[in-house]
């Protein structure tokens, strides 16, 4: 069943690294990626020194690497991508066993591979270190609009809600003869999506009516702030320092 | 789930650094110009609206639906929700799913976020609802024209969405050369799923406008500009379920 994106990817913990106030860890790890981005294909050792950064954190963390690893598959389709490049694509070319492989081709899909993969990595990281409330907190504290987090805040409460809502639809379908492989059928699945829309809305609306009976103005209150010392923000940005040495030295190499 | 299952969450490394740079800015200024108009049509309202129907669309997103042997597709829903509550909170909600799957499930790159909100969330609804839109008239006419015209709407935005996805692989993309092959495949592709999103988003929008026709957005009032002034806010059966 493609319950892809209902479990949350957070494995709870009391390392250092799922301490680290929220908004450091969203900022580290979208910098980290943003270097592994910039970095020139063909350094190939730098990737590798990127690998061994996030193995370095996956150690601080207590995270098992085949934890992540088996989590990282979500990545696959681009792998496929990735693949075609070098059939696909024109330029010089490379016999490889009897293949005829275009070496721009085979750099482009390596690129697309390792730098989907490190993205992913450090996506996997972040969510499996910070819980679902910390990360939107975090978001909230690097000056997300507080309707954006808020609206979040919300979905992610009512969206198990929702999809077990969804589930207990397609069961009651499916106990009726109902076969979702079958393209005829679906009727059936847009009828069910439609009073699910239905269903999600006027809870909405109850929703609505349940928070002005409680106080809401329109805003959610700010709960208190906890500082974050300089010394927590200079050992949380630590890997952005070493991705950008990284990236600095790729592009002096290259 | 079987096979391989295509999302067109793009990421990390397909576009370089400055071109996500750029969309990234291209998200942020489209989707902070829909809320604003979201929060017009809504009011205080907004947060636990959006709430609820960002949540559908996250697990609208869990219906997968063959395209090939061994290849799915998944709904996007951006043209539905466009519909169904108006394409400022449509943009809103599918940009708010996007985000909440990248930082929670790593789904979609974190520096792709730019480009798959300008994508999905802003370009893919905005054409979408403006094909609707512009098909009001015959929407207008009886429930068999709406599904009509919902497919189509549906059936753009998936399309449109991956002309995006050619665009942003022009401008920087990683591979290189043959962008022709890129362009017909991905759009190739995206137009098998738009047809099984185009045919769910129709029935949906169907079933909708059969229950509570009062609730498709598309079909409200004459003019298309969202009420400001304080809106019926519960129905009576709503409090019963």
């Amino acid at each position: 069943m493609g319950a892809g994106h209902a479990h949350p990817l957070h494995l709870p913990g009391t390392s250092p690294v799922h301490r680290l106030a929220p908004q450091v860890k969203v900022l580290t790890a979208f910098l980290v990626v943003c270097c592994v981005v910039a970095t020139p294909r063909e350094a190939f050792g730098t990737f590798g020194g990127y690998l061994v950064l996030l193995a370095a954190v996956w150690a601080v963390a207590a995270i098992p690497p085949g934890w992540i690893g088996r989590r990282a598959l979500i990545e696959l389709p681009f792998v496929v991508l990735a693949v075609l490049l070098p059939f696909a694509q024109g330029g010089e070319r490379l016999d490889v066993a009897g293949l005829s492989l275009s070496i721009d081709g085979l750099l482009a899909g390596w690129n697309i591979i390792v730098k989907g993969t490190l993205g992913v990595l450090t996506s996997l990281t972040l969510a499996a270190t910070t819980s679902p409330r910390d990360l939107l907190l975090g978001l909230q504290r690097l000056r997300v609009p507080a309707t954006i987090t808020t609206i979040a805040t919300l979905m992610l409460r009512y969206v198990e809600v929702i999809i077990g809502e969804a589930r207990r639809m397609r069961i009651a379908r499916i106990s009726r003869g109902h076969d979702p492989r079958l393209l005829w059928q679906a009727g059936a699945v847009a009828r069910s999506v439609g009073s699910l829309f239905l269903r999600s809305y006027e809870r909405g609306e109850r929703v609505h009516l349940a928070m002005l009976a409680r106080g809401f103005t329109g805003a959610m209150p700010v709960l208190a702030e906890a500082p974050v010392t300089r010394r927590e923000w200079a050992l949380g940005l630590l890997p952005v320092g070493i991705a950008l040495a990284l990236v600095v030295g790729a592009w002096w190499a290259a | 789930m079987s096979g391989a299952s295509i999302a067109m969450h793009m990421s990390d490394g397909i576009v370089d650094a400055p071109t996500s740079a750029v969309f990234g800015l291209i998200a942020a200024g489209g989707l902070g110009y829909a809320l604003v108009r979201a929060r017009a049509q809504l009011d205080e309202r907004t947060a636990p609206m959006a709430g609820l129907v960002a949540a559908f669309v996250f697990a609208l997103q869990m219906i997968n639906f063959p395209i090939l042997p061994g290849v799915s597709g998944h709904l996007l829903g951006g043209a539905l929700a466009a519909i169904l509550v108006g394409p400022w909170l449509g943009s809103v909600c599918v940009g708010i799913v996007l985000i909440v799957q990248a930082l929670l499930f790593a789904d979609g790159g974190l520096t792709a976020l730019g480009t798959n909100i300008t994508n999905m969330a802003i370009i893919g609804t905005a054409v979408g609802f403006g094909v609707a839109l512009a098909l009001r008239p015959l929407a207008a006419r009886g429930r068999r024209w709406l599904v009509a015209v919902a497919f189509v709407s549906a059936f753009v935005n998936t399309v449109v969405a991956s002309l995006g996805f050619v665009l942003q692989y022009a401008i920087g993309g990683a591979g290189g050369a043959s962008l022709g092959a890129v362009a017909v495949s991905m759009v190739g592709l995206h137009a098998l799923i738009g047809i099984g999103e185009g045919i769910i988003t129709a029935l949906t929008v169907g079933a909708v406008a059969s229950a509570r026709p009062d609730l498709v957005y598309l079909l409200r009032g004459k003019a298309p500009r969202p009420r400001t002034a304080p809106a019926p806010q519960v129905s009576p059966e709503g409090s019963a379920s």
